[in-house]
């Protein structure tokens, strides 16, 4: 087990930079999600760390030691891939405990090691197949065991469930903080999937074009986005941007999103955005969730405005509602029961206590 | 909108009176369809196949003047001549050692090829084709030009090196190398470009994986490559031996089975029995020799492969 550290990370291919000086600190035992679009650099920056590609520039440390030139054997990792790469013609015992025998293990100790990674995994029956003979559920199982029973002092998992259908991934992914939880050994996972972030990392880092656009919790990055980026990344469906300005009548400071709509914002909101100019194009950042059905007795900072929707998608548990303010498509989630319907007129709430403003221009949360 | 359904059995159950003959229910069968298809490749097949195949045995069986019934005598008198016994065991050392060595030389190549950037490869993986490519007739003509005792570039060059002259044809062992070496040359491409393909259908996963599982550059090809390609290298080399065993051309031209039988493989001395001696039944004899060696090495090494052949 150990710590991992990243210090102005630089990867070029040619001419292109697919990772532009990345900084990161993990710590022993935590659990790190690195989420982005495809083409953001996650992949290549796991790979550096397992040694798979060289770095341009900076530093990889693992345990305090720089690893820069270490080949991948002598790092200590263990990596799970996309396709498994699990070796066709061996068992499943034996693709768990091949880097055990190159590294001459007795053999009483490679069966334990084996038969104890197994058991984790619930694999115990399969030991003796090919993995021609399992499911993509049971191969991704003998994919962790053989990163298991190494004892390595970091897993490294590179979208190991992208491979699998929707309901055997979100199975996987409990299976994988459970092993997790278990070995508490430090993890560096890497996914497209912004729900596999949210539900397994101790920390994500969200990344976009080579570089880091913010670090922290699940619940930091849902409810305190730094960027348009992130906000608009983190979260199903994603957050809405409708254009605004922030102008004042009568010395409250009210947001203007359409001739018809303005909202006075609520006190402690209007004391952050206060020295903000008014000129300024900003953008006003709403989660669907924030954007509900009105009720006779709205909370302090909820306020109502009548709209006509266009789309609506009833999920079961609520219904997804659909409509333009000023030409800018916005989503909103309303109780099933509330009486949404195609092409009809609503009248919704919007929580400004959970709204963002950002600055159009730069993308930066105010 | 309308309600659309399918029908499907309309058109037959329009006209279930009508009787059809056995020819035409025949015709519509899938089988016979599937039969017709392929009888011109099993008529020609039949031809030029199975007909001179049966015949030759046939053939075998007959005296040298093809006018009388004689059994397994050819076959008794070849067994009692040590002539025939020296071509068995040319044949064996004439294929094994230079299909071994077409595997090997094939095997690196490729591993060369496979690593050149994949701009210039195409240019390489061409260049190398080209001894296979060549008829060999032809290209082991050149091959005698190289060899020539006296006048020849190899000798030549040799001799700034104070080395030889070096009867490339003239003696025994050193007749023998000459024809393993052009049977390599010729060779040699065709193991490259199977290892090749099948060396780029390994993913490279694996690669990682047992780079990570601390596998070193020798380790990644015995337990990675290799077995990888166990499948198609069984079906390379059995390819390989068989058209080894059968050659006839290189021999010919290059030593005519000289000097003194020396060279002689299946082919090429049922060629000088047959046609040359006009012992037609015998030369039949000879060749149909190869045919239980054969066997034996293709049941070995395609058991092999059905065994593994759902493997990956």
């Amino acid at each position: 087990m150990a710590d991992v550290a990243l210090r102005k990370v630089v990867k070029r291919y040619d001419d292109v930079e697919a990772v532009r000086g990345i900084d990161l600190d993990i710590a022993d035992h935590e659990f790190i999600v690195l989420v982005g679009p495809s083409g953001c650099g996650k992949s290549t920056t796991l790979r550096m760390i397992a040694g798979l590609e060289d770095i341009s520039d900076g530093d990889i440390m693992i345990g305090g030691d720089v690893v820069n030139d270490v080949p991948p054997k002598d790092r200590d990792i263990a990596m799970v891939f996309q396709n498994y790469a699990l070796y066709p013609h061996m068992t499943v015992a034996e693709n768990m405990s091949f880097g055990l025998r190159l590294k001459h293990y007795p053999k009483a100790e490679i069966k334990a090691r084996v038969t104890e990674a197994a058991r984790l995994l619930d694999i115990t029956d399969l030991i003796d197949r090919k993995p021609k003979q399992l499911s993509g559920g049971q191969r991704q199982r003998v994919a962790m065991g053989r990163a298991i029973v190494r004892n390595p002092k970091v897993f490294l998992f590179d979208e190991p469930l992208s491979n699998l259908d929707a309901k055997l991934r979100v199975q996987m992914r409990i299976e994988i903080k459970k092993v997790h939880q278990k070995v508490r050994t430090t993890t560096v996972y890497v996914t497209h999937d912004q729900v596999e972030a949210m539900t397994l990392a101790d920390r994500v880092v969200v990344m976009n074009k080579g570089r880091i656009e913010q670090i922290g919790t699940p619940n930091e990055l849902y409810h305190k986005p730094a960027t348009r980026f992130v906000a608009g990344f983190i979260g199903s469906p994603a957050m809405n941007f409708i254009p605004c300005r922030l102008e004042e009548v009568g010395g409250t400071l009210q947001i203007r999103l359409t001739d018809r709509i303005a909202f006075a914002l609520p006190p402690a909101r209007a004391a952050r955005y206060n020295s903000l100019p008014r000129t300024e194009k900003l953008l006003l950042g709403i989660r669907p969730e924030h954007l509900t059905e009105s009720h006779a007795h709205l909370g302090p900072g909820i306020e109502s405005f009548d709209t006509v929707l266009d789309v609506t998608e009833p999920m079961g548990m609520e219904t997804l509602v659909y409509f333009g303010l000023d030409g800018t498509p916005v989503c909103g989630r309303v109780d099933p029961n509330a009486g949404a319907k195609d092409g009809a007129p609503m009248r919704l709430a919007m929580d400004l206590n959970n709204m963002h403003l950002l600055n159009e221009a730069t993308g930066v949360v105010l | 909108m309308a309600d659309v359904a399918l029908q499907p059995n309309r058109v037959g159950a329009a006209q279930p009176a009508r009787k059809r003959s056995g020819l035409q229910k025949a015709l519509k069968r899938k089988s016979t369809a599937a039969f017709l298809m392929t009888l011109p490749l099993i008529i020609l097949i039949t031809l030029l196949v199975l007909y001179p195949a049966f015949y030759s045995l046939h053939l075998a069986t007959l005296n040298k003047s093809m006018q009388r019934f004689v059994g397994f005598g050819n076959f008794e008198f070849l067994f009692k001549r040590d002539t025939f016994w020296l071509v068995v065991k040319q044949s064996c050392i004439f294929a094994i050692t230079a299909v071994l060595f077409k595997a090997l030389i094939g095997f690196i190549v490729a591993h060369f090829v496979h690593n050149i950037p994949a701009k210039g490869q195409r240019k390489w993986r061409g260049m190398l084709l080209v001894p296979w490519v060549i008829p060999p007739a032809m290209s082991t003509l050149a091959w005698l030009w190289l060899f020539d005792p006296s006048y020849s570039a190899f000798n030549y060059t040799l001799s700034f090196l104070g080395i030889g002259p070096i009867p490339w044809t003239g003696d025994a062992a050193w007749a023998r190398f000459s024809v393993i070496l052009v049977n390599v040359w010729y060779g040699a491409p065709f193991f490259m470009i199977m290892y090749l393909a099948s060396l780029k259908s390994v993913p490279d996963q694996l690669y990682e994986a047992a780079a990570i599982d601390g596998a070193n550059w020798w380790q990644r090809i015995w337990y990675v490559t290799l077995p990888m390609m166990r499948n198609i290298i069984a079906i390379t080399t059995l390819f390989s031996l068989i058209v080894t065993f059968a050659n006839f051309d290189i021999v010919r031209i290059l030593t005519a089975g000289g000097p003194l039988d020396h060279t002689h493989i299946f082919a090429t001395w049922a060629f000088r029995i047959g046609i040359e001696g006009s012992d037609i039944p015998l030369g039949a004899s000879v060749s149909l020799f190869m045919v239980p060696i054969l066997a034996v090495a293709a049941i070995f090494i395609l058991r092999d492969v059905n065994k593994r052949g759902n493997e990956a």
